[in-house]
């Protein structure tokens, strides 16, 4: 379903605290229907960079296109008409504890659609089932582990049917199987709705199981020095992304 | 049967052929969520005969989980039915979608207790509120057994840390402070100077303003104020700690989060309240003495004579005591509550409040009882 069009452009992009710049120079694309990956070091930037994406944090410098528009260039109007074709799964789930898991699925269906409750509450049950959760409408996120937390965050990241979905650390903390079982959801999501998807992780498991772009940020260098699928890098990238994709064997 | 009785909105994107028994369903045009699509359970009485269900898709365009939500329907409809299903005509996405929506199978439903009733209700809360004497109780002595390990140096906690609480309860609580007391003598000024002058003694709001304000007022508002400012802040502070485990964190080091969270706080709160206190009957003398001199025509220095004749260390003593139990007490209240709460953000607002509720609470009921025994001891 991989269809080589730019949906994502960095563009010179330098994120920083202060005047302490974090990295520099980002430039990179990702094209519609891509699992990109953005890999690099603990504490390179790569949750900054996620946040810079999907308009939590203003860039130093540089900026970030979808589908060619500038996005931190557009009015604030705008940039909510944006965010609203974003699913984003945050590294917690970040489920609004004092609500059901179908009131958290539903929630963003009822404040930007016009559907019926009924039809809602389908849709709610629909995407709680997709990601393994059906039956569980009436729990509280503190009633269920930190796995089915993960998925019920992905079930809430979709359901408004978004073009572009953001992962933020998904797989951290869970087991394997989890873990695994979460990936392959992300795959068929991307094959089945033709998604975006943009994960932040280091779990070398999960960028080879499901990436097929990646770029590498460099705590040191403090920029971007890969860019391209993970599997090649880890044969034919420079030393520092190597040694990074084959756990410190190359 | 009639395969015509689909509504008008959704011919576009869904069309029936075949036979009663062995009927087809067709998707097609554009299944996007946020423009309304149809749902299978209003037509789902069309198919009450059917034995096998056909399921297809013929120009389809653009699909979202709408389409989905639509095939699980028919889907779950038939199996509850013992109804066959042919999928093929599906496109592949479609199909992998909806074998994603049944992977998993549901858990059994939860049981729930029924809902009590009215009276249950008024007594369950009657126990709570029952239950929460002990617990407080408890809470108190182990407070007691941590200051023993502190006045011993067995306690362990950062001093740095303790350095910190105090410029927070203390320095920091001026302005707010400030202004509450020169606003309430204000108001006591006013309130008895218009009565006083009617008999011509409006040199007594020296009397009433200073006695007032030092023996019961000062101490009462910057009880209050800690309560919302410092207790709402303990609580919220340590039932944070308790949802991201850090208090479990303590625990497991052998560290007594009594000892390094609690009494630091609590000691803060013992030491620096008096002091406050002391400041703000000052602030509530001079906001007295301001609306005498300025709108009764009182002579500064008559005022600042009778205020000195009126007030005597008694007064002080009654005033700092009472502060330095409410300052206590609204630590206490905090720390609780903190210590109490569960784990979520929800718990966490829960706890803040109750800790303020608490503290007033507190605060109240232990003012009525010192103003009782000082009025018996004669002080």
């Amino acid at each position: 379903m991989t269809t080589a069009a730019p949906h994502i452009e960095i563009r010179n992009l330098t994120m920083a605290y202060g005047d302490y710049v974090i990295q520099r120079d980002l430039n990179f694309t990702i094209n519609r229907g891509d699992i990109f990956v953005i890999m690099g070091g603990s504490g390179c930037g790569k949750s900054t960079l996620l946040r810079q994406m999907i308009g939590l944090v203003h860039p130093a410098a540089g900026t970030v296109l979808y589908d060619g528009e500038d996005y931190w260039a557009a009015s604030p109007e705008q940039q909510l008409k944006r965010q609203r074709g974003f699913g984003i799964l945050f590294q917690a789930g970040a489920l609004w504890s004092s609500l059901t898991l179908a009131e958290n699925v539903a929630l963003p269906l009822q404040e930007f659609t016009d559907l019926a409750p009924d039809l809602i509450s389908e849709v709610v049950s629909l995407k709680l089932s997709l990601v393994g959760l059906g039956g569980f409408e009436d729990f509280y996120p503190s009633e269920i582990s930190g796995g089915m937390k993960k998925r019920a965050g992905l079930a809430r990241a979709m359901a408004l049917d978004p073009g572009i979905l953001f992962f933020d650390e998904p797989s951290a903390g869970l087991d394997p199987l989890s873990s695994r079982r979460l990936d392959d959801l992300i795959l068929e999501l991307r094959d089945s709705l033709g998604a975006t998807v943009v994960l932040v992780t280091h779990e070398l498991a999960s960028i080879f199981a499901i990436a097929n772009n990646s770029v590498f940020l460099d705590a040191d260098t403090r920029t971007m020095i890969a860019y391209g699928d993970p599997r090649e890098l880890a044969e034919h990238g420079v030393d520092k992304v190597r040694t990074f994709l084959k756990r410190g064997e190359a | 049967m009639n395969f015509d009785d689909i509504p008008p909105d959704w011919r576009s994107q869904l069309a029936i052929d075949g036979s009663a028994e062995e009927p087809s369903l067709w998707l097609s045009g554009e299944w996007v969520l946020r423009a309304g699509v149809p749902r299978y359970a209003t037509i789902a009485a069309q198919f009450s005969e059917a034995k096998r269900i056909r399921l297809g898709a013929r120009d389809l365009q653009q699909w979202d989980s709408s389409a989905v939500n639509f095939l699980a329907g028919v889907v779950r409809d038939c199996r509850a039915r013992e109804v066959d299903i042919d999928d093929a005509a599906l496109p592949e996405g479609l199909r992998r979608m909806l074998a994603l929506v049944f992977a998993v199978p549901p858990p059994p439903p939860r049981a729930t207790a029924p809902a009590p009733g009215m009276l249950a209700s008024v007594g369950n809360s009657a126990l709570r509120a029952w239950r929460d004497w002990p617990a407080m109780i408890e809470f108190a002595g182990e407070i007691l057994l941590s200051l023993g390990r502190f006045v011993t140096g067995r306690a362990r906690y950062r001093r740095r840390d303790f350095a910190y609480l105090i410029e927070e309860v203390g320095p920091r609580a001026l302005p707010i402070v400030s202004l509450i007391s020169f606003l309430v003598g204000t108001i006591l000024a006013y309130m008895g100077a218009v009565q006083l002058a009617l008999f011509g003694a409006s040199i007594y709001i020296a009397d009433l303003v200073g006695i007032g304000v030092v023996r019961e007022v000062a101490a009462l508002m910057t009880g209050i104020i800690l309560a919302g400012r410092t207790g709402a802040a303990y609580a919220a502070q340590i039932g944070t700690m308790q949802v991201n485990e850090e208090i479990d964190a303590l625990r497991t080091l052998g560290v007594s989060p009594i000892d390094y969270l609690v009494l630091p706080r609590m000691m803060a709160l013992v030491l620096m309240v008096p002091l406050l206190t002391l400041y703000a009957g000052i602030v509530g003398i001079l906001a007295g003495m301001t609306i005498a001199v300025l709108v009764f025509d009182v002579g500064f220095y008559e005022y600042y004579n009778e205020t000195l004749s009126a007030l005597e260390l008694k007064h002080f003593a009654v005033g700092l005591i009472k502060g330095t139990v409410y300052g206590g007490l609204v630590g206490f209240a905090g720390c609780l509550r903190g210590m109490q709460c569960g784990r979520s953000a929800q718990a966490v607002g829960e706890s803040t409040t109750s800790a303020v509720v608490l503290g007033i609470l507190l605060i109240t009921i232990s003012a009525s009882v010192l103003t009782i025994v000082f009025q018996k001891l004669g002080i």
